[in-house]
């Protein structure tokens, strides 16, 4: 514990307490094998049942893209038909944002919010091992589309009526199955991660004490309980206008294809915050560790965070400006989505200042949050340029928008995942990582995101639309840069489950307190985090009584 | 390949070289004010983001390099600071501020669709454009002509690869042109990129948009709205000519229409059927029903050998006059003319195997469509 270090929460988790749980629970028969792991209601093994599962589904995701990219790797069709072609371009989506994002973030979740609040397990422990279990059945489901006749969902991941309903293939019912069933899965995370937060934390942690994660945790997970419903209310709709002869999106029958895009993106748009909050609290968790100074401007973090989530649900319709909104509709959205710039910006501020007249130094874990720093606000600069709605006639469905949400997503979501990875693995494991090999990942994933997409910005602008599998020759160059980009990223992918399998089974050995800086309960615990802990809650005392 | 590094590198400095001669980096400046004027607004914001990031990303590598832990940098207590929070929320409201007012004037002006010269309906379909000048009786379809054995790669790509139609939207110059636009099938998106419009076609909505070309020209786009197997195929041009020039054109476009109604009374040949049919075929029904008939089912079925089709005339002159509800199949009753289905529906009957020997006339349709 560096004295200097504010905040500084006393680590009285006493080892005693640990291992009395241990010899308590050595009672139970534990289930061996598969039915372990399939009966479990421990919080650290359904965290890393999550975040295998996403790993797994980040590769299937990412081989969809790579037959997206080795098919535009030069103009005509060499490789695949336009019909596969859709089917991968939409599967990529539906498994990049379902089943790889949202599982990593609740697999760190699990993990890693009680040890942060001090808490046994989550709240409900039975139930967390339902919605895990819910996951690898809604996508088998899902990926099962593929070879069923007609092929599986090809009208993009935002599905638009009516080319998901009266246009769709046969297998669109089991489509929109799957995505029930991952939608409850979220739901019922959700509720988890609130119900544990608000009254499991440690005695004396108020809500102004949680570490960041937390924070970002619970403000997503309330956007996941008010939009996913959403998302089951629409397809559900799409559901009767496929089998049971409604017409709401159906313009022959009376029905609005419009309206679906309201609904839609009324789900689709806080969706996307969902899958950046929890990044910005484990980049305000990492920053702080490796500057070896407290987290600038905590309050306002939280204010900022709550300020984004709010102001989701009214941006929705900046992704429908070409739709035929009247002006003043066109005007209302366009300023509402300008102001997110304003707490998103004071975040970067924040972190920027974090590092200002720190002590930085650059493990694997600040590398990657560094480099979300970076590029999460190149981002947010083309997403700033996407919200000006005049322009938007210009951006919107061109390689601008692919290349703006590809830069919020990879090195923003994904980066952050990667970067919490490194950061807890020691926590995890008991072992460091690799360290010359977390460096070798990490800069070949720099240049390979880049080399990806950043010539997707030219490609836009120049005028090439999204979603197709052949292009006009102006945009050759661009698209074999984005290729060759996309395989060497892919590929540098593998070192990261070298480091990660080389990390579980050895490695220099992690003490409780595997990083200098960092300071918050997790890090009380010992290394690797034992199965039980916190069975006696920790006693959380703070030096700065006001925040 | 000595290595894949090298082999990279030189791939990457090679594919780098004709890009940087030619044009096509950046959005284009366009031919229209509208056009300009979100050309000024996207390089305003582009240039203040670069400035945000040239600070931000400046004080942020600073700080990595001057408070290196390897460099016994010893880490300030700092946390809070209310005045520079305060400051750093309000500077960026003032400059969302100072963008928001000529974004507002620019989309004021785009959504004033009064007092234009000339009305054109654009109608999307799969993978089509129709075109109608309201008030005017001329009306036609556009096509991609770009061949498919370009696509498949089987003879050399042409200039303008896949953004050449066999009929362009012919639009005067100077002259406020209003466009009226809707779907026949799923959402499609007409974009021309030098005439910055970009307007999404909805079934069951009207939307509208406005165009004033200040230069003759051809100006070439794409569908922007993924509209389902062929969304790549569906190219825009736009032939902007002088004004008396239009005039002509639309004079020439109207006899040829004039002519073409002649044509419905009259008794035609199986082989003048089969030919204007053939033609029609390959432009409006092979990109479903595949070239040679042979469909891509269960979404697109067969015409050839189909014993349905074959047996049943009414049944096939109902499909194509009325379509089909609830499928990809739209109906023809006012896309095409009598003469243009009467010979599709004749050249199915007697093509791929199908040989009833049937001569379908245009007076027997346009019988069918009064009905």
């Amino acid at each position: 514990m560096a004295p200097k270090l504010p905040p500084q929460h006393s680590l009285q988790q006493s080892s005693t307490a640990v291992a009395g749980g241990q010899s308590h629970h050595e009672h139970h028969a534990q289930p061996k094998g598969i039915m372990r792991w399939l009966l479990t209601t421990n919080h650290k093994e359904i965290g890393s049942l999550y975040l295998i599962f996403s790993l797994v589904m980040f590769f299937i995701g990412g081989i969809f893209a790579l037959v997206v990219r080795a098919e535009l790797f030069q103009p005509g069709l060499q490789l695949v038909e336009p019909e596969f072609f859709n089917q991968m371009t939409t599967m990529h989506g539906l498994i990049m944002v379902f089943a790889a994002v949202m599982p990593a973030f609740t697999g760190l979740a699990n993990w890693m919010i009680p040890l942060q609040i001090g808490a046994p397990d989550m709240a409900l422990p039975r139930l967390n091992n339902f919605s895990f279990w819910l996951l690898p059945v809604a996508f088998i489901l899902l990926l099962s589309t593929l070879l069923m006749p007609g092929g599986g969902p090809n009208f993009g991941w935002t599905f638009y009526a009516p080319l998901s309903t009266t246009y769709a293939p046969p297998s669109t019912t089991f489509f929109i199955l799957a995505l029930h069933i991952a939608g409850i899965s979220s739901i019922l995370g959700a509720i988890n991660i609130i119900a544990t937060i608000l009254n499991m934390r440690a005695p004396g942690m108020r809500m102004m004490d949680m570490p960041l994660f937390v924070w970002t945790w619970l403000i997503t997970a309330f956007l996941l309980i008010a939009v996913m419903p959403v998302l089951a209310g629409v397809i559900t709709m799409m559901l009767m206008d496929i089998n049971f002869g409604t017409s709401f999106f159906d313009a022959a029958g009376g029905g609005d294809p419009v309206l679906f895009q309201h609904l839609f993106w009324f789900f689709g748009h806080p969706e996307v915050y969902i899958m950046i909050l929890p990044a910005f609290g484990i980049v305000s968790a990492i920053i702080p560790t490796f500057a070896r100074k407290r987290l600038f401007g905590y309050a306002s973090m939280v204010y900022a965070t709550a300020a984004i989530a709010l102001l989701s649900f009214l941006v929705w319709a900046h992704h429908m400006f070409v739709v035929g909104l009247p002006l003043t509709a066109e005007l209302f959205f366009m300023y509402s989505t300008m102001l997110i710039a304003v707490p998103t910006g004071v975040k970067v501020f924040n972190w920027v200042t974090t590092l200002f007249r720190g002590s930085i130094s650059f493990e694997p874990p600040m590398l990657f949050a560094l480099a979300f720093v970076v590029l999460f606000t190149i981002g947010g600069f083309s997403g700033l340029m996407l919200a000006i709605a005049p322009a938007d006639f210009q951006y919107h469905d061109t390689y601008f928008v692919v290349a703006h949400f590809h830069y919020v997503l990879v090195p923003g979501a994904i980066f952050a995942i990667m970067a919490g990875v490194y950061y807890w693995l020691p926590k995890w494991t008991g072992h460091y990582p690799h360290e010359r090999l977390a460096q070798c990942h990490f800069w070949c994933s720099v240049v390979g995101v880049n080399l990806t997409f950043f010539p997707m910005h030219f490609a836009g602008l120049a005028g090439m639309p999204r979603r197709i599998p052949d292009y006009a020759l102006q945009f050759a160059d661009f698209n074999m840069l984005s290729s060759i980009g996309a395989f060497f990223f892919g590929v540098s992918q593998l070192i990261f489950v070298l480091v990660v399998v080389l990390c579980v089974k050895g490695g220099k050995k992690a003490p409780a307190k595997a990083w200098e800086g960092a300071e918050d309960l997790e890090w009380s615990v010992p290394s690797p985090a034992p199965l039980h802990t916190f069975e006696t809650p920790p006693v959380f005392h703070r030096t700065h009584p006001s925040e | 390949m000595r290595s894949p590094w090298r082999w990279l590198l030189s791939v990457t400095f090679i594919a780098s070289i004709p890009q940087a001669q030619a044009s096509g980096w950046n959005m284009p400046v366009g031919v229209t004010d509208i056009s300009r004027d979100i050309y000024g607004l996207h390089m305003t914001i582009f240039w203040v983001c670069v400035v945000i990031g040239v600070i931000v990303f400046g004080v942020m590598f600073y700080s990595l390099f001057r408070y290196r832990h390897s460099k016994g940098a010893k880490a300030a207590h700092f946390h809070e600071h209310t005045s520079v929070e305060v400051l750093w929320t309000a500077i960026p409201v003032v400059i969302l501020i100072g963008m928001a007012v000529p974004a507002t004037a620019t989309l004021k002006n785009m959504y004033d669709t009064s007092q234009a010269d000339l009305d054109i309906m654009i109608t999307g379909q799969q993978w089509r454009w129709r075109y109608e000048y309201l008030g005017e009786d001329v009306a036609f379809t556009s096509n991609m002509s770009t061949p498919w054995e370009q696509i498949r790669g089987e003879e050399p790509r042409g200039e303008h690869y896949l953004l050449d139609v066999d009929e362009p939207l012919v639009l005067p110059i100077n002259r406020k042109v209003r466009f009226l636009m809707t779907s026949d099938d799923v959402i499609h998106s007409w974009w021309v990129p030098e005439l910055a419009v970009k307007q999404d076609t909805i079934p069951g909505f009207i939307n509208e948009n406005w165009v004033q070309i200040n230069e003759p020209g051809i100006y070439r786009g794409q569908c922007a709205e993924l509209c389902g197997v062929n969304h790549a195929f569906m190219p825009v041009v736009v032939h902007a000519v002088e004004e008396d020039e239009f005039e002509v054109w639309l004079a020439e476009r109207k006899e040829a229409a004039e002519q073409e109604a002649m044509g419905i009374d009259r008794e035609w040949e199986l082989a003048e059927l089969m030919e204007r049919g053939e033609a029609v075929y390959r432009a409006i029904c092979s990109s479903c029903h595949q070239p040679e008939g042979q469909g891509a089912p269960p979404a697109f079925p067969a015409l050839a050998n189909n014993e349905q089709l074959i047996s049943d005339l009414d049944w096939h002159i109902d499909l194509v006059v009325n379509g089909v509800s609830g499928t990809a199949m739209p109906a023809f009753r006012s896309t095409l003319n009598p003469v243009e289905i009467a010979a599709v529906v004749t050249f199915t009957r007697n093509s791929w195997g199908n040989d009833t020997g049937d001569a379908v006339q245009p007076s027997t349709i346009s019988g069918w469509i009064a009905q």
